[in-house]
């Protein structure tokens, strides 16, 4: 049984935490943030959660499959909005021709390539956490 | 004045730190004094203004790089291993004294900091606090660069984090455990 005063602290500070990630992550525009940060944020709540209340409670809640899978679709996000340009008539991750206005355009492309960038990097920083965090216990 | 007085406290504290590091055995100790290190570094840059990286090397360099190194440690032992034998200090101290003696020299021809006329301001830095606005409308001209300007590097960036996760699965991760069963089956022939 871990230590109280931890797990009722821990459990009040995750949901701020998950909250504060994910303005940082679509606030980025316009104060500091982005999808590097918001990344960053998102899994340290889950390795905040996981140092508390243990690995296997940690991978209940997201499992290393799932975050493989995360890990490759915010690469494939990325990647798949240069794609996306390409087919609509422009060059590779020109986002003005993703809508009718060059700022609407401009203004979805960021916001798709940011999401792609926290994906990514949230799933890489829990995964290795988690690979670590197993070896260590095997 | 009062931007002086900080800056000489962070960086004073920063070569304590780092000095603390050197000398520590304990690599406990280290790692949390690699987390102060890095916090003490956020705060410069925050004092620089540049609060984007600061953001990122306090998120990044305080947070998961010490919870990483944490991990790590659980895999190894807690106390730094004297070496057997021993090495001479002349030659690295000298190399080191030399190479930081080249950079402080170097130092010396860096315009000063926050010249509107530096090169580094003079090259494409105009071109993008122009331009954001009106061809982004995006306030933040940090983000404009990153996720449009300069989209190629961050694709790049993207796919570095993603190349480190896979090699850290490879190298100790779910791959490296049909192998261990293999040299048990074999310990179990002979």
């Amino acid at each position: 049984m871990p230590n109280l005063i931890l797990r009722v602290v821990s459990k009040i500070l995750i949901p701020p935490i998950i909250i504060f990630a994910l303005y940082v992550q679509f606030h980025g525009d316009f104060g500091p943030g982005g999808g590097f940060q918001a990344g960053v944020i998102f899994s340290a709540a889950f390795i905040l959660y996981a140092l508390v209340f243990g690995l296997d409670a940690a991978e209940n809640v997201i499992s290393t499959s799932v975050l493989r899978f995360l890990a490759s679709l915010g690469v494939l996000i990325y990647a798949g909005v240069g794609i996306a340009t390409v087919f609509l008539g422009g060059n590779y991750l020109e986002y003005t021709v993703l809508a009718s206005t060059q700022v609407a355009g401009q203004h979805l492309g960021i916001l798709l390539v940011e999401l792609g960038v926290g994906i990514t990097v949230f799933s890489v920083m829990l995964l290795i956490f988690f690979t670590f965090a197993a070896k260590g216990r095997a | 004045m009062i931007d002086i007085i900080i800056n000489l406290a962070l960086l004073s504290f920063l070569a304590i730190s780092a000095i603390a590091i050197v000398r520590m055995k304990n690599l406990f100790a280290i790692i949390m004094l690699f987390g102060i290190f890095s916090f003490l570094s956020a705060s410069v840059f925050m004092v620089m203004d540049a609060v984007d990286v600061a953001f990122t090397e306090a998120a990044v360099g305080a947070g998961i790089s010490t919870v990483l190194m944490i991990a790590t440690l659980a895999l190894t032992k807690v106390q730094d291993e004297k070496r057997p034998g021993g090495h001479k200090p002349w030659l690295p101290l000298t190399v080191v004294i030399v190479t930081a003696a080249a950079l402080v020299y170097g130092t010396l021809d860096i315009p000063a900091f926050g010249d509107a006329n530096a090169p580094s301001q003079k090259h494409v830095a105009p071109q993008y606090l122009q331009r954001s606005i009106p061809e982004t409308g995006i306030p933040n001209v940090v983000t404009s660069v990153l996720a449009s300007y300069r989209g190629f590097d961050t694709l790049g960036e993207v796919f570095v984090v993603f190349t480190a996760g896979i090699a850290v699965l490879i190298l100790i991760g779910g791959v490296a455990q049909p192998s261990k069963r293999k040299t048990s089956r074999k310990k179990k022939n002979a």
